[in-house]
């Protein structure tokens, strides 16, 4: 059976955080997970590869971008929306 | 110990192709950034830097050394030339042996295997040209200068990115004063807009698409820019002794590591190098009146670099002005502390301080005296040149007027 989405984010989220998939729970923050601003750029860059996106973000303040990271559930919904919006 | 002092300087940059062109240029705060004149420009994100404009290779050099020449080695050359000019030198005899040149590039020749990758690559060719190998080695410039100018003292070429001008005179700096040599040609040149040097910085999500508007709450990260600055730094007794116009004296140098993160910078190791110009160059703290910011227009490095300069001078830090010319021309990479060395030059012999323009809205981190938009006039007997690179490698210089 094919990754869903949530699937496969948790899966590059965790890859990047070192973890088992099964240890990363949705209500988590990238601070909890340990990963930093490169590590947050290269799952970002994962991401876009993984579903053929383009994820709109600037490490310069990822707070002002319209990608909200603040926990492993609202960057699922983030990539939801823009395979939605993009893929539409 | 021997002193050391700039009695030539030469550059081609988004704002002009000499000093004194880039000089006005910095008065007036005018931008040398805009839209970016390259290939597969609509492949790319970000669209802007700071080119070097109206300049045809065929006019300065003909097809042979073009043959030989990546743009940075051309820039570098260009700026040499002038540099040499103005200090009057040349290099025979005696002082040929005692004369180097050390310069930083960050990309060396990054046009030229741009370009043949493409060949090889993209276009699946299976033959390059013969001097690609010359032609895109870090060292090229460096070379050319010494074959041009009869250099024949110590040469080599400096790699420490967004530092390598800095480390590059630095080194120039060190040799002299400690009698390695008598005069050195140095400074730094970039060229990495190409697409394949602009599609890298874009993979790190800390690119402007907009403007570079340094310590500017309203920042949204770099512009790339190209060029070259180059200097000739000679013994000071020397120079005086030959009648020789002396621009400024390079007075202090200090370098540290971060040892830290291979891209945050840290305020500690900023302010180490800070620190230790200043007390290289055996002045107070109080007698440094101006500083030339990295202010690359990240939010990383701009609040860290004010908060090192905030550490390092106390109460200070609130009479100093600090200002990022990257504002205007971009960052050069590793030729950006060379061109940048022109604004420390203006402040002290014209009693200008070029301004940080873009400047749009106070950031309370950044709350220095950031010379916003506008030049200002201002009496400075010791200033300050920061870099600070990617892998956490500082470099700071310190000029005394004459």
């Amino acid at each position: 059976m094919a990754e869903t989405v949530k699937q496969t984010v948790i899966r590059i989220i965790a890859d990047q955080a070192m973890l088992e998939p099964q240890d990363v729970t949705m209500d988590q923050t990238l601070d909890d997970l340990g990963i930093d601003s490169l590590g947050l750029v290269e799952s970002i860059f994962a991401i876009e590869e993984a579903f053929d996106i383009s994820v709109p973000f600037n490490a310069n303040d990822p707070t002002e971008s319209d990608f909200d990271i603040s926990s492993v559930a609202a960057i699922v919904g983030a990539v939801e929306g823009l395979i939605a919006a993009q893929k539409a | 110990m021997r002193r050391v002092v700039i009695t030539g300087a030469g550059t081609i940059n988004p704002l002009g192709h000499s000093v004194p062109a880039t000089l006005e240029a910095m008065r007036e705060g005018r931008c040398g950034i805009g839209p970016l004149d390259i290939r597969d420009i609509d492949r790319l994100a970000v669209k802007i830097g700071g080119q070097v404009r109206d300049y045809d290779p065929l006019v300065e050099f003909n097809r042979q050394q073009i043959a030989l020449y990546d743009r940075f080695t051309q820039f570098t050359l260009l700026a040499a030339r002038q540099a040499i000019a103005q200090s009057g030198l040349s290099f025979v005899g005696e002082l040929a042996a005692r004369a180097g040149v050390v310069l930083g590039t960050s990309g060396g020749g990054l046009n030229t295997q741009d370009e043949n990758y493409r060949a090889v690559y993209e276009e699946g060719k299976n033959r390059v040209h013969p001097f690609v190998v010359p032609k895109l080695m870090n060292n090229a410039a460096a070379s050319h200068v010494s074959m041009q100018h009869n250099l024949k003292g110590p040469s080599f070429t400096v790699a420490t990115a967004c530092s390598s001008s800095n480390h590059a005179m630095g080194q120039a700096f060190q040799m002299i004063r400690t009698g390695l040599a008598e005069v050195m040609v140095t400074g730094g040149s970039e060229s990495m807009l190409c697409f394949g040097g602009v599609k890298a910085w874009e993979g790190l999500r800390v690119m402007s698409k907009d403007a570079c508007r340094p310590f500017s709450a309203t920042r949204n990260g770099m512009v790339q820019g190209e060029g070259a600055g180059v200097f000739v730094f000679e013994e000071r007794e020397r120079a005086i002794k030959r009648g020789a116009e002396i621009l400024a004296e390079v007075a202090g140098f200090a370098m540290s590591s971060d040892a830290a993160d291979i891209v945050m910078p840290s305020k500690n190791g900023a302010a180490r190098a800070i620190a230790g110009a200043v007390a290289d160059a055996g002045e107070p703290l109080e007698r440094v009146g101006y500083i030339n910011a990295h202010g690359t227009g990240t939010a990383a490095n701009d609040k860290t670099e004010c908060a090192a300069v905030a550490d390092v001078f106390g109460h200070h830090a609130d009479a100093l002005m600090i200002s990022s010319t990257k504002s205007m021309h971009g960052h050069l990479i590793g030729g950006t502390g060379a061109v940048e060395l022109l604004a420390c030059i203006m402040a002290l012999r014209d009693g200008v301080i070029a301004p940080t323009i873009g400047y749009e809205e106070p950031d309370p981190e950044c709350a220095l005296d950031v010379v916003p938009n506008e030049a200002r006039d201002a009496q400075v007997d010791v200033v300050l040149s920061n870099a600070f690179a990617f892998g956490g490698l500082n470099a700071v210089l310190a000029l005394r007027a004459v």
